[in-house]
């Protein structure tokens, strides 16, 4: 059939010759390239733990609980991060606010307990979605290794931002 | 024979023993660095400063592995096999000569372990034994994987040993006789073999490459169909003596590739360097010349191997029976026919 | 001396393990040896040539042949045929002959004188070469042409036959 395009190449398979069938021209060619990347080429890796690559904007790493503007927790432990989920990573326990703790907690309500199972969650953003206070963010690093499950489970300790003061 | 002189040569039977095992293992670090900068990689770089310590590492890991001899192997042809590989490889440098005769005192020694007149046969017969330590290995290993590789590693070295063997016949032929020592001796001043036997070199190279089992000829080993080859079922430092002598295998054909077709220590204007450096350091630096025209092997070794894709296993059997050893006896008769009537 | 008798009693032991040994692959490892001793001779013997070619040829080449015709056959007790008492009989019976044959043989012969090699270098290289190609060379040329023959067969036994393929 007629090429419309026109790109289309007509590739020829002749009978090699002697001389390619002897594969010396095609070997010292290959050479030729292959020692052109030893002599000149620079490298292409990163050298990971000292020089990071810089992230895309929307990377999404592991998750951590914001606090506002006066250093107080915006989550107010609604759940909604935790019915989004679609891989049961999160659980929480909700606790109420003492007076006195106002410059703690932004809300009434306050997660006393928030964990995360790194093993389970599967980086899709939906916490960050759902959330009403915009009190989660999957903006940090890659999550670590680690030698134990148990380890994997991310309490409030790991999670919370630090406080804006110190 | 005397005292002195057989002390002579025990001090430089173990100095050219550790020289063969510190370069395999060098060898080793250098095939991944090498790899890595062919690849626009980096390479080992996290033990010691650009990863120079990474051989010992490899060496400790190979030793502390777990060791597993299969339960239906052959027990005493499993451990003979790796044992036996690594000593065909060693003993082939004792005929290599590593420098013009070195002045001590007022003696003259051979820097050769011994210069034995049929010294090109010998080496051509430890080749053709090294194909035991593989053979024996994966029989012992009763798989069926391993038996293939040994297979494979039989056929493809007698093969490849024929070509061989007729291109050194037509080097014998240019230099009259079978002592590398003369051989050696006989290229001084821009006499070197490649130079009248090219073809003969290049035939030889392709054989050592089928020889050492190295790309593009590593069938015996080839992972995309054999899972590990004849080595499959082994494990720890017998595994690590069977990649060794590959290593030590290379080295030691790199050295006899050198000495030779490419000169082995001579190199240009020796006799002027020597006059001026006395009868001591001159052979020295016959010596470190030859030791780069070895790593220069080497390093051709390795440019091939990441540059050149396996041969399927009939191509191979093509290439050595249809065209190496017909290629080799043109190259006699005409090397015949030179001597005849332009010599 | 003294190393002979060694060398000898080892290529003797060798060789009785070749066939008392009970898998085939082991026997052809203890027929390895044997050859290997017999390389070890014929250095003792000044003979360094057929030292070397016994070493390239038969231990490089023929053996691992042998080896690798084994190794796919497979031998082992159960594949092996059985055999019967008539075999076992005629096995014996053709041994006992040999014996017979030999035993008077060497009592025919009785101690020859030790032969007398004139050039005691006539094993090196060069001067094997020399007679080689001076003295007997139209017996070597003949052996040439019995071994040209012979890869001419397998090549013929190895093409295929265009017609029938």
């Amino acid at each position: 059939m007629e090429s419309l395009s026109n790109k289309r190449k007509v590739i020829e398979s002749k009978p090699l010759s002697l001389w390619e069938r002897t594969y010396l021209p095609a070997v010292v060619k290959g050479l030729a390239i292959t020692l052109k990347h030893f002599l000149f080429r620079k490298d292409v890796t990163v050298r990971y733990p000292e020089q990071k690559r810089e992230f895309s904007e929307n990377f999404r790493g592991m998750h951590s609980l914001k606090r506002d503007d006066e250093g107080r927790e915006r989550c107010t432990a609604c759940g909604l991060c935790a019915l989004s989920c679609p891989a049961e990573a999160i659980t929480m326990i909700a606790a109420e606010r003492k007076p006195g703790e106002e410059n703690l907690y932004r809300e009434e309500k306050y997660a006393a307990v928030y964990e995360i199972n790194m093993l389970r969650c599967i980086f899709c953003g939906l916490c960050e979605e759902a959330c009403p206070k915009e009190a989660i963010y999957l903006d940090g690093d890659i999550v670590p290794a680690d030698y134990l499950r148990k380890d994997f489970i991310y309490g409030k300790d790991k999670l919370v931002e630090a406080p804006l003061n110190q | 024979m005397d005292t002195r002189e057989i002390i002579v040569r025990l001090v430089l039977i173990v100095v050219i023993f550790l020289i063969s095992l510190v370069i395999a293992m060098y060898s080793t670090y250098a095939e991944r660095k090498i790899a890595a900068f062919f690849q626009d990689r980096v390479g080992p770089n996290r033990a010691g400063p650009f990863g120079i310590l990474q051989p010992l590492a490899d060496g400790a890991k190979m030793f502390l592995k777990e060791e597993i001899i299969p339960t239906n192997s052959s027990k005493f042809l499993f451990i003979v096999g790796p044992s036996l590989a690594i000593m065909t490889a060693c003993i082939g440098s004792a005929v290599i000569p590593w420098g013009q005769q070195i002045q001590i005192g007022t003696r003259m020694y051979d820097l050769q372990v011994t210069d034995i007149n049929v010294g090109l046969l010998y080496i051509f017969g430890v080749v053709s034994l090294g194909v035991y330590g593989v053979m024996i290995g994966g029989w012992a290993s009763n798989n069926k994987y391993s038996l293939l590789g040994a297979i494979r590693a039989a056929s493809q070295n007698i093969s490849y040993e024929i070509a061989m063997g007729l291109s050194i016949i037509a080097l014998l032929m240019v230099t009259n006789t079978l002592s590398l020592k003369e051989i050696a001796a006989q290229q001084h001043g821009w006499h070197w073999n490649v130079l009248y036997q090219p073809i003969g070199f290049l035939l030889f190279i392709v054989c050592a490459f089928a020889e050492t089992n190295r790309t593009p000829f590593d069938l015996p080993e080839c992972e995309t169909e054999l899972v590990g080859g004849y080595h499959t079922e082994y494990s720890s430092m017998k595994l690590g003596f069977y990649l060794f002598a590959e290593y030590i295998n290379m080295f030691v054909s790199s050295a006899v590739m050198a000495t030779l077709y490419w000169g082995g220590y001579n190199y240009p204007g020796m006799d002027w360097v020597a006059a001026h450096v006395g009868p001591v350091v001159g052979p020295l630096i016959g010596m470190v010349v030859l030791f780069a025209k070895i790593f220069l092997f080497i390093f051709f070794f390795m440019w091939v191997r990441w540059t050149i894709p396996r041969f399927r296993y009939d191509q191979l059997m093509d290439l050595g029976w249809k065209g190496l050893i017909p290629l080799a006896i043109a190259n006699i008769i005409g090397t015949g026919l030179w001597i005849t009537f332009v010599k | 001396m003294s190393i002979f008798y060694f060398i000898a009693f080892l290529s003797i032991l060798f060789a009785v393990l070749v066939i008392s040994a009970k898998n085939p692959v082991h026997s052809i490892l203890y027929l390895v040896l044997t050859f290997f001793t017999f390389t070890v001779q014929y250095i003792l013997l000044n003979a360094q040539f057929l030292a070397i070619v016994n070493f390239i040829v038969y231990m490089g080449a023929i053996l691992v042949l042998f080896l690798y015709t084994l190794m796919l056959i497979n031998l082992n007790k159960d594949s092996e045929p059985m055999k019967t008492n008539m075999v076992k009989i005629a096995a014996v019976l053709g041994g006992g002959c040999l014996l017979v044959v030999v035993v008077a043989a060497l009592k025919v012969v009785g101690v020859s004188d030790p032969v007398l090699v004139r050039d005691p270098n006539l094993g090196l290289v060069k001067n094997l070469g020399k007679v080689l190609f001076d003295e007997f060379l139209l017996p070597f040329e003949i052996s040439s042409l019995l071994l040209l023959s012979a890869m001419v067969g397998a090549v013929l036994l190895a093409t295929k036959d265009p017609k029938i393929a």
